[in-house]
């Protein structure tokens, strides 16, 4: 690791002066588990880095005006278990995916959120892009893992975040403050995703010295909800694809739905042919199969992962099944 | 550019400063600094579990966090489990069960299956495996573990009842 500052605040405008710094060539430390590996491989290089774990203001959960607010640097053991969240299923399952108890008690929701693309090109040094002499290593390279959806442009890699996908399908909205100590503004969280053009980019609209404060969510009043994951195996991995549905059903019939896939494209991908088709008519085996259908009609898969289409689609599947108990035998 | 730090926290019941700069991690520091080697490193990136330390009674791998991070906090290792001149019951079952082969992820499994019995006295077997996911064990096939773990949970029972 190259040398850098540290910092420790104790509020949320301490932070974000302290993050402006340096010209913004700073680092949000949340639970650490990825940033340190980012920091031992030189992938990103601050010259200082700033602890958030120290700012109470952004640690637990909270009953809000019409739902809870999390604060981002709530550990994913404490977003478990607390009572708040019983009712927000997709969010539950996401968690209950990470398949380390040491993990768990680290990781924390923002830096979930913030997760940079485990894509192995960005991981070797080649960049978010992976480009060389204007061509994309990926688009001919090893890109078993990378995306199926939204691959255009020259961003294949697939968005890291376990968590989005449930949480944008319960309608989360996420609070960023910084740079100036009194910035603050809520967006839906959707809209904090970014497709990358160019290396300077990112992956999210934050920019230097902003971070993500809290995490709010409507009330689950009603929402029946679900994160389904594929796996390669039970252990510590991501999944290959995952799907996690938010449903509102009424009278027997799908009165709203919200569909997002993960690790399926640069973005958590909100599929929303799969949610008009959905629309106004009963959820069975049958619909939520043309809904998975309807999530992947788009599909552009690389050379290597055309596997990966038929998975999401099942995924879309059994995510609208799990959340609405008719998800039978084996997962 | 950063200057060395001063921090103090407790460790295994002791308090104990130490002087490190920003960029080491706990793992260098308990293992280089202050010459408690009990805690291993094997991956470096939280894949392996080898490094696993209690930081307020919390399991977590010492490689992904910064010594710095530790200020006032309470810290228990590998060289704080025995009791003076005896072996702790998860040490015990672990020598009877022969749940360890090279012996580098022992450490950290102890360490781990302490969190655990502290929280659930009497963990089922799908809890255990649970609980010890994010610890790997080159050598054993893990099975004599959990059964150590299992034989950890009656011992210490029988100890309260
Ligand atoms: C060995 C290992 C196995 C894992 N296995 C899985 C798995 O099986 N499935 C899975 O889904 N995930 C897995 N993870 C990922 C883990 O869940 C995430 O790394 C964790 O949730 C990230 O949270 P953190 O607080 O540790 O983030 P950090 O490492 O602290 O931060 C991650 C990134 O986000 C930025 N950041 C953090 N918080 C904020 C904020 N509030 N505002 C702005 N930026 C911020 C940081 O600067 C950094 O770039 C694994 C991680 C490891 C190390
Ligand atoms: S050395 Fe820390 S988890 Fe492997
Ligand atoms: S005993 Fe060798 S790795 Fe576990």
């Amino acid at each position: 690791m190259r040398p850098f500052e540290y910092a420790s605040p104790e509020t949320e405008a301490e932070a974000a002066d302290l993050l402006a710094d340096h010209d913004g060539n700073t680092a949000v430390l949340a639970g650490g588990t990825d940033l340190l590996t980012l920091l031992k491989r030189d992938l990103v290089t601050p010259q200082r880095v700033v602890d958030l774990k120290t700012v109470p203001s952004l640690v637990g959960v909270t009953p809000d005006i019409d739902g809870v607010r999390i604060g981002a640097l709530t550990p994913l053991d404490e977003l478990q278990q607390n009572p708040l969240l019983a009712g927000y299923q997709s969010l539950l399952d996401a968690i209950d995916g990470i398949r380390s108890v040491q993990i768990q008690s680290m990781g924390t929701v923002g830096g979930d959120l913030c997760h940079l693309p485990n894509c192995w090109y960005f991981r070797s040094g080649h960049g978010l892009l992976a480009m060389e002499n204007g061509e994309s290593l990926v688009e001919t390279g090893e890109n078993r893992y990378h995306a199926i959806l939204g691959n255009h442009g020259p961003a294949k890699f697939v968005s890291a975040s376990r968590f989005a996908p449930g949480l944008i399908s319960l309608g989360a909205r996420v609070r960023i403050a910084g740079p100036g100590a009194d910035d603050a503004e809520t967006i839906p969280l959707e809209y904090f995703y970014i497709t990358p053009r160019t290396e300077r980019q990112g992956v999210t609209i934050l920019r230097p010295g902003q971070f993500i404060t809290h995490i709010l969510l409507p009330s689950a009043a009603g929402i029946q909800s679900a994160t389904y994951d594929v796996l390669a195996s039970e252990g510590l991995d991501w999944p290959l694809v995952s799907a996690a549905a938010g449903v509102q059903v009424e009278g027997g019939l799908v009165r709203d739905c919200r569909i997002v896939l993960g690790h399926a494209a640069p973005v958590p991908w909100i599929a929303h042919e799969a949610a008009r088709l959905l629309t106004g008519r009963p959820l069975n085996e049958e619909t939520a199969a043309a809904a998975g259908a309807a999530a992947v009609a788009a599909a552009t898969p690389l050379s290597r992962n055309g596997y990966k289409v038929q998975m999401a689609a099942v995924a879309v599947k059994r995510a609208l099944l799990k959340a609405t108990g008719q998800l039978e035998g084996g997962l | 550019m950063a200057k060395k730090q001063v921090v103090s926290t407790t460790i295994n019941g002791q308090q104990e400063e130490f002087l490190c700069e920003p960029r080491q991690t706990l793992l260098e520091v308990l293992r280089d600094v202050l010459d408690m080697t009990g805690t291993k490193e094997g991956c470096s990136n939280g894949n392996c579990g080898a490094c696993t330390v209690l930081l307020n009674g919390r399991p977590i791998d010492s490689c992904l966090v910064l010594a710095v991070e530790v200020e006032g906090a309470e810290i228990e290792t590998i060289e704080g489990v025995a009791p003076a001149g005896g072996l702790h019951p998860l040490q015990t079952a672990f020598l009877e069960q022969a749940a360890l082969q090279c012996g580098i992820c022992t450490p950290g499994f102890i360490m781990q299956a302490k969190a655990l019995l502290e929280q659930k006295p009497n963990p089922t077997e799908r809890e255990i495996r649970f609980y010890l996911a994010g610890n790997l064990c080159r050598c054993t096939g893990y099975d004599k573990i959990v059964r150590a773990v299992q034989q950890a949970a009656t011992a210490q029972q029988e100890v309260q009842v």
